[in-house]
Order: structure tokens, then C-alpha cells, then sequence
């Protein structure tokens, strides 16, 4: 099942790197309006994770979603035409940045809310097994969720029940602003012990290291374990959310920024490649990310008349606040 | 025609849906002893499989069934105490309720949030006593509060077979109620119901206060013809049926076991003074603003909203347009 390509696992990071350049270009140009949470620097978790993942597999990641979705082999165009608003969206223009779902390829979308997506995977997972399917399921978050309850809560669900759910911590060393040592008692591995939750830490700056430990969780679960944790440790290249390039805010050591970016995973694994392979990838992703953002930019704005149709999928209709 | 407790129909409608359709199952606590009277049995007759027992987590396991439900499964959950919605509000209203417009139609949510004995159980105190239905009706999350026995079974299997997430209140001063019951058939939401029929005034009462407000009507028989408006549904509203009703009466007092503030009848009686033009002033007979129910009996008491006060609100009424 597993994808070890390593072809394969240096695209999707290239992809997932240059179409956050590109979406933070659209950002400052002002088709992307909101701003969004940058990736960029992560690439190597969810290219590693969703190598490992087969096709009945679901996830949910976090704000800071885009990867997950477009590792998970989500539509670029549709993805970034969504960020744009569009009606050819992922969600119809619908969700934008931070709710990107495509339920079709099992991705139950990018949530907002810290330490949301534990719980909803979990039960996705245990229904797709009760309906005789074979499937895992990746609940993403971030060292900030540790600290949520309802994560927690999830952690001794998905445990309880045995339910395959593999827990991947992207630690990126800040929640927000706040620095991990600021806020987590004992520690991100401790919390999985406490529940019997077998954990590991790796390297999240190395797509294959990600891809190997990810497989090895995903074939224990397969094989009847129950949820399993990684840690992986990371670092954001660029903001928390794009509000900063405006709105300079002093939390991180410019040494420490600098030196962390010297552990490129988009480097990383394409230094595992000959250079024509890269060369060929590189370009390949440039020509796919062009048309994505003449899709995008090119895709026609929905209809103010239709800004609530899917609220309820039963067909009710909400009545409208207008004064006639 | 047998006799049916609103308690039972609740159970009947649980146990007719777990038959018919092999994607419901239930999940909460102690429904396998079945602690609140409702879930009675069902564990043995379905397995604990479709009967889950869950540990006191009750935002994972809320989030759990939107999870479920997105994989196809019709969740069931049972809440033995009112307030705990408060603690789930957020994984009801910005996760389940929140994601079919938020992926653009690309999934449905059907969870039936159940909670049995919502409202006050004498003696129960500040954190077991709430009504909070006007919240969701606020946010957009289907609601229903049945009245009667047959009522509950037909909105408990509707709101099963229902698309979207609905919370059912089942309130704790309707569940020994009894009825003489020929059908047990599915009740469409957002379609209220007469239950006796006057020319002078429409009182709206919700859940349990419908028995109050029939037995107030009776009462006044002799001086004023009091209609009897049930909504049933809280969202959507049957605002055509009772619009119909105060039209004809021309005046309008509700019965709401709710905060005063922004609560349900206030919501009401906005909705119908847009469209007619009353012979009085409306009234509302509610709890009072910021409510938490006391302890003592007779503190519970006095804050709920009782049968003397609808007596005067509608005297009152009747008065202002004399």
C-alpha cells in the first residue's frame, strides 16, 4: 500500500511548497482575502504521512491545512480556486482556506478549531471498519491541541474501542506565539503513554523519515493494533498566518529561524533525486500550479442568492434576514 | 386503543429504527442499564455493538457520531442531563451543524442529540435543570420539544430519518404522560398542532407546558375560549399555522419554559406581530431573565413558568382589548 517512490514523495512536497508561494503571492494580491496559515516548512509530514495511506483511508487536518489536502492527492486547482472563493472550488467557495475538504478522497477537511479532528476521525474510522472496510485514519494537529481536552478525550476513545487512528503531532515549537515550554506540562509522548497510546518522535523535516514510521503505525493498525502517536518535530518557515507579514510580532529568534531553515525537507528529499529527475518534477509542478491559478483566477465568483444553499443537506430552507 | 407512556414511545421509537435501519446505533452513558428509563432493554436486544456505553467524554463521543455519521451512520446519542449541551454546544453547532455548508454540500450530518428529562426534575438544582432549546433554534440546529406520547415517537423516528443534526428535547414534566394511542406513525417536522380549538386568544405553550395550558384553557372555559397552539418543531417553526391561529383569535400569549431573554417567545411573538395585527398586546409567560433554578421546591417552583401566570396573562390580554 505504502508509497515509497521516492520520486513521488519529492513532488509532493515541491507541490505543496510552491503552491503556498504561490497562495501567499495571492494572498498579498489580494484574491486570497483572509489570509491563510503557511505550511511552508511542514511539507515533509503530510507528503510523508498520506505516502502511506491507501485509498479507503481518511484525515482531517488543522488551520494550517493545505498540505494535507493536496498530499492526499486533492485537485490543486480546485483546491487553490477555493482559497480564491470560486465556485469550481473544493467546497464551492464555501470553506476557504481552513475548511478544505474533499470527501471524495477521504479528506474530512481542514478544521479550524484546535483538537477538533481527533474525535470526528475517530468516529469516521470505527464506522468505516463497522461498515466492513478496512480503513485507518490520520488525525493531524498541532503541539497547541495537546492542551485541548476534547483531543485528549479522543486519545482515550480512539484507545478504548481499539479504533486505527494514527495521531500525528506536527510540533512546530509554537502555538501561535506561544512557545511549547510555555505550555506543555510533561510531554507530547506522555500524554499518548498515559493512555497506552504507542508513540514515537521522528524527524518531521525528512519526508522519508516520516513516510517509513507512518507505514509502520499504519501496518500495525491494519494488522489489528489500536491508535498510535507521532511526534513529528517540525518547524514553520514563514507566520503563523500571513496577518504577520503586515503586523510584525516578536516571538521567535531570528537565529532560530534561520537556523531551522537550513533543514529543508523540500531540500532533503530532493537531494535524494538525480538532477534531471528534480528538474523534471520541478517543472512539471510549476506548469500544473500555473494553470491552477488561471483556473483559480479564471473561475466565476458564486451568487450572493446562493450564500446559504447547503446549509442543511435535509433540503430545509433558513429564512433570510431581510426586513420584507 | 393501548395506553402509551411518553417514556415508552420514546423507547419504541429507538427500538423501530435500530430495526429498520442497520446504519442507526446508540451512544451514551449508561444507556445499556438504560439509567434513564428510555434505553430500557435495547442493549440486549441490539448488542452492545449498536448500544455503545461511552466513558464521561461527552465532547469526543458528540464529535465521534459527527465522525460516524460522515461515514454514513445515523447516531443516536443520549444526554441524561440538559446542561450537558452546554458543554457540547460547540461540537454540535461549529462541527456537525457547521459542515454541509462548509464543504460545499459535500456531506450530510444526521445526529439526533436525545436528551430525556431536559428541564426541571424537582430537587435537581442549577446545573440539571436547564431548557436550553432556544440556543439551537438561535444557530439553525433542527429542534423539537413533543408534547405528547404519540408526538414523541413520530419526531424521535423523524428526526432519525432526518438529514441534518436535531436535538430532541424530551422534558422531564411530559414523560410520564399518557395517552390513548392508535398510530404510531412518523410526524413531520416544523408543523405545529391544535390541540383545542377557541376564539379568543391563541396561547402558544412548548413541550410540557401544552399539559398546563390545556388544563388553563379548561379552567377558563366559562369566560374566555382559549386555543391551545402546539409547535412541536422550535426550528423550523410552523409560523404559517400559527399565524392561521392567532388570525382568527387575534391575540397571542406564549407559554415558554425558557430564559425571558431572547428566548423562544420572544422569537414567537416577533415573528407573528410582523404578520398581524393584534387586538392586544401580546404576553409571554416565561422563566424569569438569567434563570438558575434553586434548590428548595418551592424556588424551582417560582421560577418556572406556572398555570396562574398564564391565568392572568390571558385575563390581562383579554382585558387590554376589552
Amino acid at each position: 500500500m505504502t508509497d515509497a517512490d521516492p520520486v513521488r514523495l519529492y513532488r509532493t512536497v515541491r507541490l505543496i511548497r510552491r503552491f503556498e508561494q504561490r497562495a501567499v503571492e495571492l494572498v498579498h494580491g489580494g484574491q486570497i482575502v483572509g489570509g491563510i496559515h503557511p505550511y511552508l516548512g511542514q511539507e515533509g509530514i503530510a507528503a510523508g504521512v498520506c505516502a502511506a495511506l491507501g485509498v479507503d483511508d481518511v484525515l482531517a487536518g488543522t488551520h494550517r491545512g493545505h498540505g494535507h489536502v493536496l498530499a492526499r492527492g486533492a485537485d490543486p486547482a480546485r483546491m487553490l480556486a477555493e482559497l480564491c472563493g470560486r465556485v469550481t472550488g473544493l467546497n464551492a467557495g464555501r470553506g476557504g482556506s481552513m475548511h478544505a475538504a474533499d470527501l471524495s478522497i477521504g479528506v474530512l477537511g481542514a478544521n479550524a478549531i484546535v483538537g477538533a479532528s481527533g474525535a470526528i476521525i475517530t468516529g469516521a474510522v470505527w464506522a468505516h471498519r463497522r461498515r466492513g472496510r478496512d480503513t485507518v485514519g490520520v488525525s493531524f494537529f498541532g503541539d497547541g491541541a495537546v492542551n485541548e481536552g476534547m483531543l485528549l478525550e479522543a486519545f482515550n476513545l480512539a484507545a478504548l474501542w481499539r479504533v486505527p487512528v494514527l495521531f500525528v503531532c506536527e510540533n512546530n515549537g509554537y502555538a501561535t506565539t506561544m512557545p511549547v515550554a510555555g505550555a506543555v506540562a510533561g510531554s507530547i509522548a506522555g500524554r499518548a503513554a498515559a493512555f497506552d497510546i504507542p508513540a514515537v518522535q521522528v524527524d518531521g523535516q525528512d519526508p522519508e523519515t516520516v513516510r517509513v514510521a507512518a507505514s509502520a503505525a499504519v501496518d500495525r493498525m491494519r494488522a489489528g493494533g489500536g491508535p498510535e502517536l507521532i511526534e513529528a518535530r517540525t518547524y514553520r518557515f514563514d507566520v503563523h498566518h500571513t496577518f504577520e507579514h503586515a503586523v510584525r510580532l516578536d516571538y521567535r529568534p531570528p537565529d532560530e529561524v534561520t537556523r531551522a531553515r537550513t533543514r529543508d525537507p523540500v531540500r532533503i528529499q530532493g537531494e535524494r533525486l538525480r538532477d534531471s529527475d528534480r528538474a523534471a518534477v520541478d517543472a512539471e509542478v510549476e506548469a500544473t500550479l500555473d494553470a491552477a491559478v488561471r483556473f483559480a483566477l479564471s473561475s466565476p465568483e458564486p451568487d450572493p442568492a446562493d450564500a446559504l444553499t447547503y446549509l442543511y443537506a435535509s433540503g430545509l430552507t433558513a429564512r433570510t434576514g431581510g426586513g420584507s | 386503543m393501548p395506553r402509551l407512556s411518553y417514556r415508552r414511545a420514546l423507547t419504541r421509537a429507538l427500538a423501530d429504527e435500530l430495526t429498520r435501519d442497520e446504519a442507526v446505533f446508540l451512544l451514551g452513558e449508561d444507556i445499556q442499564v438504560g439509567a434513564s428509563l428510555v434505553t430500557t432493554g435495547l442493549a440486549k436486544r441490539f448488542g452492545t455493538d449498536r448500544v455503545r456505553d461511552t466513558p464521561l467524554s461527552e465532547q469526543a463521543f458528540t464529535s465521534f457520531a459527527t465522525g460516524a455519521a460522515l461515514a454514513g451512520l445515523r447516531p443516536v446519542i443520549e444526554f441524561q442531563i440538559p446542561s450537558l449541551l452546554f458543554l457540547v454546544f460547540e461540537q454540535i453547532v461549529n462541527h456537525a451543524h457547521k459542515f454541509p455548508l462548509m464543504t460545499g454540500g459535500q456531506c450530510s450530518v444526521p445526529v439526533t442529540y436525545l436528551v430525556p428529562g431536559s428541564g426541571s426534575r424537582t430537587g435537581w438544582a442549577g446545573q440539571h435543570s436547564d431548557h436550553p432549546y432556544s440556543l439551537f433554534a438561535h444557530v439553525g440546529v433542527v429542534t423539537v420539544v413533543p408534547a405528547t406520547p404519540a408526538d414523541a415517537y413520530g419526531l424521535l423516528v423523524t428526526a432519525i430519518r432526518h438529514d441534518d443534526p436535531v436535538v430532541v428535547f424530551a422534558p422531564a414534566g411530559a414523560m410520564d404522560v399518557r395517552d390513548d394511542v392508535d398510530d404510531l406513525v412518523p410526524v413531520p417536522l416544523g408543523r405545529g398542532r391544535i390541540h383545542r380549538f377557541g376564539d379568543d386568544v391563541t396561547v402558544v405553550a412548548i413541550g410540557h407546558l401544552v399539559h398546563d395550558a390545556l388544563a388553563v384553557a379548561e379552567e377558563l372555559a366559562d369566560q374566555v375560549s382559549v386555543e391551545v397552539f402546539d409547535p412541536r418543531t422550535l426550528y423550523p417553526f410552523d409560523i404559517d399555522g400559527l399565524t392561521e391561529s392567532v388570525a382568527r383569535t387575534g391575540r397571542l400569549v406564549v407559554l415558554d419554559d425558557g430564559n425571558r431573554s431572547c428566548g423562544m417567545a420572544a422569537e414567537i411573538i416577533a415573528s407573528v406581530v410582523e404578520r398581524v395585527r393584534l387586538l392586544a398586546p401580546p404576553r409571554r409567560v416565561t422563566r424569569p431573565d438569567g434563570a438558575v433554578l434553586p434548590f428548595a421546591p418551592a424556588l424551582d417552583r417560582a421560577v418556572q413558568p406556572g398555570r396562574d401566570q398564564l391565568a392572568t396573562a390571558i385575563h390581562l390580554t383579554m382585558k387590554d382589548s376589552a
